[in-house]
This record gives C-alpha cells, sequence and structure tokens, in this order.
C-alpha cells in the first residue's frame, strides 16, 4: 500500500508540474498576476509530493520490503538500519528520486527567497524549473520506478546494498553532490527567463549570484567528499582516477567556476551578459550530460549504473529538448551589440576573462578525453582508452597558468589599473612564494624540482590573498576596523582562493612525497617506512553486522614511542561478491600512515603472512580541506548583505519590467 | 553575421548529441564481437617479465581458457584482479593480455597484487586488442581448446559473471566439442555471449 501512495504521490507531482510549468509564464506574457502568483503554491506542491514518495521509499527499505523490486535490489534484512536509509540512493532508481527531490527543493527555495523579485521573473524562472521537473517526473516514472513491485512471487531476501556503499561518506556523496548538479538548473533557469524578457542586465547576474554560489559550494563538498571515499574505501590510496563519473562531477565544476566569475563581471561592470547566460547555460547543460554520460551505458566505467539502452535514448531526448531550445534561444535573443564600456589590458576585467578561458579550456580538455574513447569508437578509428596520462598532461600546465593568473589578478582593479601598482602588489608575493617554495623541499628526505614549482604556485596564490588584505586593511584606523570595512563576499572569494592553495599544495606535496611499499609480513615482523615503525601482530577473524573479516594488527610507532594501532581489514559480506579492502589510516595534519591488507601469501592459510601495503601520505588531507575552505568560501560569499538589501531598493526598477515586455 | 555566431554553440551541440545518439547504439557493454565463433587472430608478442620470450598464437594453452585483457592504468581491472585470482586458484587457465603498459608497472602489479595469469602478453602497441577488438580493459574472451573465441564479457568478472555467463559454457568445454553442444545452448546464454 505505501508503494502505490509513492507511486501515485509522483503522478500527482507531475501534474502539478504541468502546472508549473505553464500557469506562471502564461500569466507573465498575458498580465494575470494570479497565475504568476500561481507559481509559489505549485512549487510547494510538487516539493511535499516528492517528499511524500521519498518517504514511502525510505519506510519501504525501513521494513525491508522485498515485493518492492527496488528494496530486493539494494537492501536485506541484516543490513544496519542506517544503511538501509542510505539504500535508498543507493541503485539507479532512487538516486533519480534523490535527484527529484533536490530539483523540486530547489524550485521550492527559489519561491521561498525569491519573493522580492519582479513577478515576470520570479513567475518564469518557477516555470522553467517545472518544465525541468517535468523531464525527471517522466524519466522516473516511465523507465525508472522505483516502487515497481515483484508479485506475485517476492524474494525472501533482498541481495544486498553494494558493499562499497556501505561507508558514511556514501551518506552525504550523493546527496551534496546532487544539489550542486541541481543548484545550477536555478541559475540555468534565471538565465532562460532573462534571455525570454530580454533583460540582460547586471541586476539579472546579481540575483543569480548567490544560487550559484550555494550551488557551487555544494558541488565542491560533493566532490571532495567522492574522492576522499574512493582514497579511504576502494582502499587502494589514490584520490582520483579520471572516471568518467568523476570527470562528469568536474566539468560542471569547472565550468560552475567561471560562471561565478563571468557573473562578477557581468554584475560589476555589464560586461560579457552574452558569455554569462551561455555559462550558465553550459553549466547545467553539463550537470544533466554527466548524468546521460553515467547512466546510458555510452561510456563504461567502474561507478557506473546498471545500463539501459531505454534510459540512455530518454536522457538524450531530454538533453537534446533541455539544451538544444535553451540554445537555440540563446541564439535568437542573447545582445549581439557589443557593450560600451571599455577596459584596459591591464584590468581585472582581461584577468578574468583569462580565467574564464582557461576554464573553459580545460573543461573542454576533460570533455575531449572522457568522449575520445566513444568518438573514436563512432568514427571507426578503432578503439582507444585515454587514461590519466592524457588527463595530466594537459590539466597540470594548465591549473599552473591558472593560478599564476589567479595570483597576478586580484590586485587589478576594474577598468585599468597602473603598471608599477600592479608590479608592486605582485613582489611581496612572489618573493614569499619563491623563498618558502625553494626551502620547503629541504624538510623533505629529497630535494625535488617539481614540488617546488608546485609549492611555489600555491604559496603564490595564497601569498597574492593575504597581501590584498593587508593592503585593503592598510588604510583603516586598526587593523579590525579595516577588516569590519569589507564584505562578506570579499572574504568569501579570498578564503576560497586559499582553499585552492591549499588544495594545490596537497596535491603536489603528496604526490611527490609520499611513500608506498609492499610488503609480505607475518606475526611479529616490523618494518619502517618514512620513519615510523609498523608492527605486524598477525590476523584474526572479526565478526561484522553482515560481513566477517579478517582484520591485521599493526603497532605504529615513531621513535620508539607508540603511536596507536591500525586495523586494516579484508572482508567477505555474507551476500557474496569479492571481498572489500578496509584500509586502516591515521590520519594528520602534516601526514596520513595508510594501511590495505592484501591476499594472504599462500590463499589456504590465513593466519601465515600476508601482503600488505603500507603508505606514508604527505599532506595529503590538504586536498579535502582545501576543497572544504572552498566550499566556506562560497558560502561566506553568498551570505553578503547586499544580496539581500538589494532587492528591496530594486522594486522602483523592476516595475517597468512589464513596459519593456511590450516593446518586445 | 553577428547573430549567426551566437548559433555556434547550438551547431556544436547538435554535433555531440548526434554522437551520443550514435554511441547509445554501439552499446560498448555488449558490442558485437566480429570475432565470436572465430579464431584468435594470429600474433606473435612478448611475454611479460621476459623480453625475449616471444609467444605465438600456437603458445595458447591447449585446452578452454580465459583471455584477460587488463592494464595497470586502468582503475577496474584492480577491483576485477581479486577474482582472478581465485579463478586461477580453481584451476582455470588464464592467459594475460596487458595492454598498452609500462612493463614495469605491470610486473610491480603481478608481483603486488598475486599473479594469476598463465603468462601475460605484452601488447604494448594495442595491435592485437585492436584485432581482438577490445573497447577498453578490461574484457574478457572464454577461448576453446582449438583456439575459437566463443563468449566475451566487457568489463569486470565476478562472480556473478562468471556463474551466469562464462562458467557454464567453460564447464561445458572442457568435457564437450562446442558443435556438440552448441545447438542446445539458451539463445540468452548466446545472445549474451558477444
Amino acid at each position: 500500500m505505501i508503494p502505490e501512495l509513492g507511486h501515485v504521490a509522483l503522478i500527482a507531482g507531475l501534474l502539478l508540474s504541468f502546472a508549473l510549468a505553464t500557469l506562471p509564464i502564461a500569466g507573465s506574457y498575458t498580465a494575470r498576476p494570479l497565475w504568476m502568483a500561481a507559481g509559489r503554491p505549485l512549487a510547494f506542491g510538487v516539493f511535499a509530493f516528492v517528499l511524500i514518495a521519498f518517504a514511502c521509499l525510505t519506510i519501504a527499505f525501513v521494513q525491508s520490503d522485498f515485493t518492492v523490486d527496488y528494496v530486493a535490489q539494494n537492501s536485506n534484512r541484516i543490513l544496519p538500519v542506517y544503511y538501509k536509509i542510505t539504500a535508498v540512493w543507493g541503485g539507479h532508481e532512487g538516486s533519480i528520486l534523490l535527484w527529484l527531490l533536490m530539483q523540486a527543493g530547489w524550485a521550492a527555495a527559489v519561491a521561498m527567497f525569491g519573493r522580492q523579485l519582479p513577478p515576470e521573473l520570479s513567475a518564469r524562472v518557477l516555470s522553467v524549473l517545472g518544465m525541468v521537473l517535468i523531464g525527471f517526473f517522466l524519466f522516473i516514472l516511465l523507465t525508472s520506478n522505483p516502487f515497481d513491485r515483484t508479485l506475485p512471487f517476492p524474494p525472501v531476501e533482498g541481495s544486498d546494498l553494494n558493499p562499497l556503499l556501505q561507508d558514511p561518506g556514501m551518506i552525504f556523496h550523493p546527496p551534496l553532490l546532487y544539489m550542486g548538479y541541481v543548484g545550477f538548473s536555478v541559475v540555468f533557469a534565471f538565465a532562460i527567463a532573462a534571455l525570454l524578457g530580454g533583460h540582460l542586465d547586471a541586476v539579472w547576474a546579481r540575483w543569480a549570484r548567490p544560487w550559484t554560489g550555494v550551488a557551487w559550494a555544494f558541488l565542491t563538498l560533493g566532490i571532495a567528499l567522492g574522492s576522499w571515499w574512493a582514497y579511504y574505501e576502494l582502499g587502494w590510496g589514490g584520490w582520483w582516477f579520471w572516471d568518467p563519473v568523476e570527470n562528469a562531477s568536474l566539468m560542471p565544476w569547472l565550468v560552475g567556476t567561471a560562471l561565478m566569475h563571468s557573473l562578477a563581471v557581468t554584475e560589476k561592470r555589464g560586461l560579457f551578459k552574452s558569455w554569462t547566460i551561455l555559462l550558465a547555460i553550459f553549466t547545467f547543460s553539463l550537470s544533466l550530460l554527466g548524468t546521460f554520460l553515467v547512466r546510458s551505458g555510452v561510456i563504461t566505467s567502474v561507478h557506473a549504473f546498471a545500463t539501459d539502452p531505454q534510459r540512455g535514448s530518454f536522457i538524450l531526448a531530454f538533453l537534446a529538448v533541455v539544451i538544444g531550445s535553451s540554445l537555440l534561444l540563446f541564439a535568437l535573443r542573447a545582445p549581439t551589440v557589443s557593450a560600451r564600456s571599455v577596459f584596459s589590458f591591464r584590468s581585472l576585467e582581461t584577468f578574468l576573462l583569462g580565467n574564464n578561458i582557461l576554464l573553459i579550456l580545460i573543461m573542454a580538455m576533460v570533455l575531449t578525453g572522457t568522449l575520445y574513447p566513444l568518438l573514436a569508437d563512432a568514427l571507426n578509428w578503432g578503439k582507444i582508452s585515454v587514461g590519466a596520462p592524457f588527463f595530466n598532461l594537459f590539466f597540470v600546465p594548465l591549473m599552473v597558468v591558472l593560478c599564476l593568473l589567479l595570483g597576478m589578478g586580484i590586485h587589478a582593479n576594474w577598468k585599468s589599473s597602473r603598471w608599477d601598482k600592479l608590479l608592486g602588489a605582485w613582489r611581496l608575493p612572489f618573493l614569499t612564494a619563491l623563498a618558502v617554495a625553494l626551502l620547503w623541499p629541504l624538510a623533505f628526505d629529497h630535494y625535488h624540482w617539481g614540488a617546488v614549482l608546485g609549492i611555489f604556485i600555491g604559496i603564490w596564490v595564497m601569498a597574492a590573498s593575504v597581501t590584498d588584505i593587508a593592503v585593503k586593511t592598510r588604510n583603516a584606523k586598526s587593523f579590525i576596523v579595516g577588516l569590519k570595512r569589507q564584505r562578506a563576499s570579499y572574504y568569501g572569494m579570498h578564503l576560497a582562493h586559499i582553499g585552492l592553495a591549499v588544495t594545490v599544495l596537497g596535491v603536489v606535496l603528496s604526490t611527490v612525497y609520499s611513500v608506498e611499499k609492499d610488503l609480505r609480513m607475518g606475526a611479529g615482523d616490523s618494518y619502517q617506512v618514512a620513519g615510523y615503525d609498523f608492527k605486524f601482530d598477525g590476523v584474526r577473524l572479526v565478526q561484522g553486522p553482515n560481513y566477517h573479516a579478517f582484520e591485521g594488527i599493526l603497532q605504529l610507532s615513531r621513535d620508539g614511542e607508540l603511536l596507536g594501532e591500525l586495523l586494516p581489514q579484508k572482508r567477505n559480506y555474507f551476500s557474496g561478491g569479492n571481498p572489500m579492502t578496509e584500509a586502516a589510516i591515521d590520519t594528520g595534519l602534516l601526514r596520513d600512515i595508510h594501511v590495505a591488507l592484501g591476499e594472504p601469501m599462500e590463499r589456504t592459510n590465513p593466519s601465515g603472512d600476508w601482503a600488505v601495503r603500507l603508505q606514508y601520505k604527505a599532506y595529503v588531507v590538504w586536498i579535502w580541506l582545501g576543497a572544504l575552505l572552498m566550499a566556506i568560501g562560497g558560502g561566506i560569499a553568498v551570505a553578503d548583505k547586499r544580496y539581500r538589501k538589494a532587492t528591496a531598493a530594486r522594486s522602483v526598477e523592476s516595475a517597468q519590467v512589464p513596459g519593456t515586455l511590450a516593446a518586445v | 553575421m553577428s547573430r549567426l555566431k551566437l548559433f555556434l554553440p547550438l551547431f556544436i551541440f547538435i554535433a555531440l548529441a548526434l554522437l551520443f545518439w550514435r554511441g547509445l547504439f554501439l552499446e560498448p557493454q555488449e558490442m558485437p564481437s566480429a570475432l565470436l565463433n572465430k579464431p584468435v587472430p594470429a600474433f606473435s608478442l612478448p611475454k611479460v617479465a621476459d623480453n625475449h620470450q616471444i609467444v605465438r598464437k600456437e603458445d595458447l594453452p591447449r585446452e578452454p581458457h580465459l583471455l584477460n585483457v587488463w592494464a595497470t592504468w586502468c582503475i577496474a581491472c584492480r577491483v576485477e584482479h581479486p577474482y582472478l585470482n581465485a579463478l586461477a586458484e580453481r584451476g582455470v587457465p588464464i592467459v594475460g593480455v596487458n595492454l598498452k603498459d609500462d612493463e614495469k608497472a605491470a610486473l610491480a602489479w603481478l608481483e603486488k597484487f598475486h599473479n594469476p595469469y598463465r603468462f601475460s602478453l605484452a601488447d604494448r602497441e594495442g595491435r592485437l586488442s585492436l584485432d581482438l577488438g577490445v573497447f577498453g580493459a578490461p574484457e574478457t574472451f572464454l577461448v576453446d581448446a582449438g583456439g575459437t573465441i566463443r563468449c566475451k564479457h566487457v568489463g569486470i568478472v565476478d562472480d556473478k559473471v562468471w556463474q551466469t555467463k562464462l562458467q557454464p559454457l567453460y564447464e561445458k568445454l572442457t568435457t564437450q566439442r562446442w558443435e556438440e553442444f552448441a545447438d542446445d545452448l539458451s539463445d540468452s546464454l548466446l545472445s549474451r555471449c558477444q
């Protein structure tokens, strides 16, 4: 009964979405305030129905209702209850339902926080979101219904959630990632509404900025969490694999980052108008494209969901409608007249343009690498696999240039800056970065010029931000007064840039200075890696709720001082499948100690010697710490007061919107 | 003129969409292998670990075996590897095709993760893999005693794939000739083998 209720709620949500997609926008063209005002309650209604459907599926999981096919495939009775709940989005159907929940949630958020928007704009934004919602409702109802029953012969026991997903990181990774993907639909809807209204001005950008920032912050967290999960759960200490699924999340992030910077130019200077609109369309398009690539089976990946050509065709058709029609609208309505205001070569505009070009280049490179095997195959050029070497070859140099530009551009002014001022501002960060870069590698066991370059880049970005804050507070009465004078968005920006620098440092240092040893160890053996002593005390059998495992016991010490016990596991889940490697990690700010248990050297004798992998990962945690700082920076920037109070002052301006509409 | 320029993103997208449309029907998971029921193409490649020893098609095991395409740059192969170890332990002969890989990395991998292969061919330029119609790694072929490809699997071989797809054929092939039982095989099994 409950699953049917969920199914009916989805159908009701679909019907409301049809109303949401048509009524408010029709009202905006026919000047019917009541129709436009309907957008808000309709958005809340859609959200409520999706929430009901989501709750129904969750109940089915908690009650282990194996008459529901999706539950039977992704859960079983002995699964701990918290994993039963996360199993709701552990498979394809449920993750689409989660996506739908987020999509409806964002629409409801726009309805809630967008009260001060001019009614026409608000109506159109909500209608565009309604159209996107229709697509996802149809997708789930026609191809991926999580409420399908297995009646009349339900299985007695379910088959279990993929053990790789039975992990706390998995509880938050998909929701954060989807919050980001779907969040970009809001700025997309704003862009489409702006194109429809022909009102492409700085005001548009100001409204869109906070939404973009929130979505970007979520996506940053989602990607970082996914990478961290891969690091400790996949068991071999890598944190980025250039896997198609990872690339699918990186591409909207790159373009979303470009979009945030371009929106700043549009808001502050009224420039790059068409370009910003195009980026907004691109960002959401790439989010959708990622879903297509992952779920259609067009590209094979370790993460791949069960693939299905019917689903692939549907998503492709959906992509064609959403992206095709918005790009057509863009081609027809984007302003062709370039803005009158000019900027010199030495201006902030130039640097931000450089930022945009580089980010788009990097995205194009990632897209090419991801799609190349498909393209080569379609054109009969042979079968080609693209691996990490290709991506690193392009990604690393482009990132270096991007970071160099960042450190330079942050001191530039709008319109134009004086050479002497720019050079003066660059000198101190340059010298600091150079000094640190030359000295820091001395602290490690070997000197490495790649590390020098990497550290220089990281410190250069960091020092540039610190210098800028120092300069901006210099003329105030006191440092604190000076600090208070700056806006939240200013600090958000610097925090995010410092976060980028921290991530860069983490990547460089962990890549260059990590040590990895694969050893054969028997009980009582000791080994030293990077100054740490590992004593292997053998393997014992432990029992988990739905698995049993061999657990290695290692004493970690340094200079005779015991630091702790590491307990890596090799798990066999009762539901079958490959054994899972659970690494034991001792995390520190400056290094991680990562221990993974391999296989017993003799298969029949688990109490004998084992293959053990000991890793010393220098500064690896900085990679995710930096991402966290970036996300917090994004969040702080959004909290800027001017996004909230600005709208009140603009009500006069917005009153003119119907007039301009008539002219269009 | 400047309006035309704005159509550029749309055109690029249409081109991409056509590619995806084509991609949907390529179905890498079940791309029909032109080589099904055809002999393994002739090759002459060095062994991983021993550059001087050249292996030819005639050196493949004279019994039903698996031909597994792997590489150290392939993440999925790492996931698959423990299962191959288990299969080898059970006595299933496996020959590796090490695709476009670095010799040292490949050796280190085999040492690190255990070597389930009778031997691995160093297919550095990917010629053999190309002839086999390999889409990516990992990919596994079931080859009979006479050197003819009887089944193909794209992606990771795990317990489920082995039990439902490869094992039924493998076990029959160990006792009977293909022609003796091929007609009795279910269509669903055969169609999955392509």
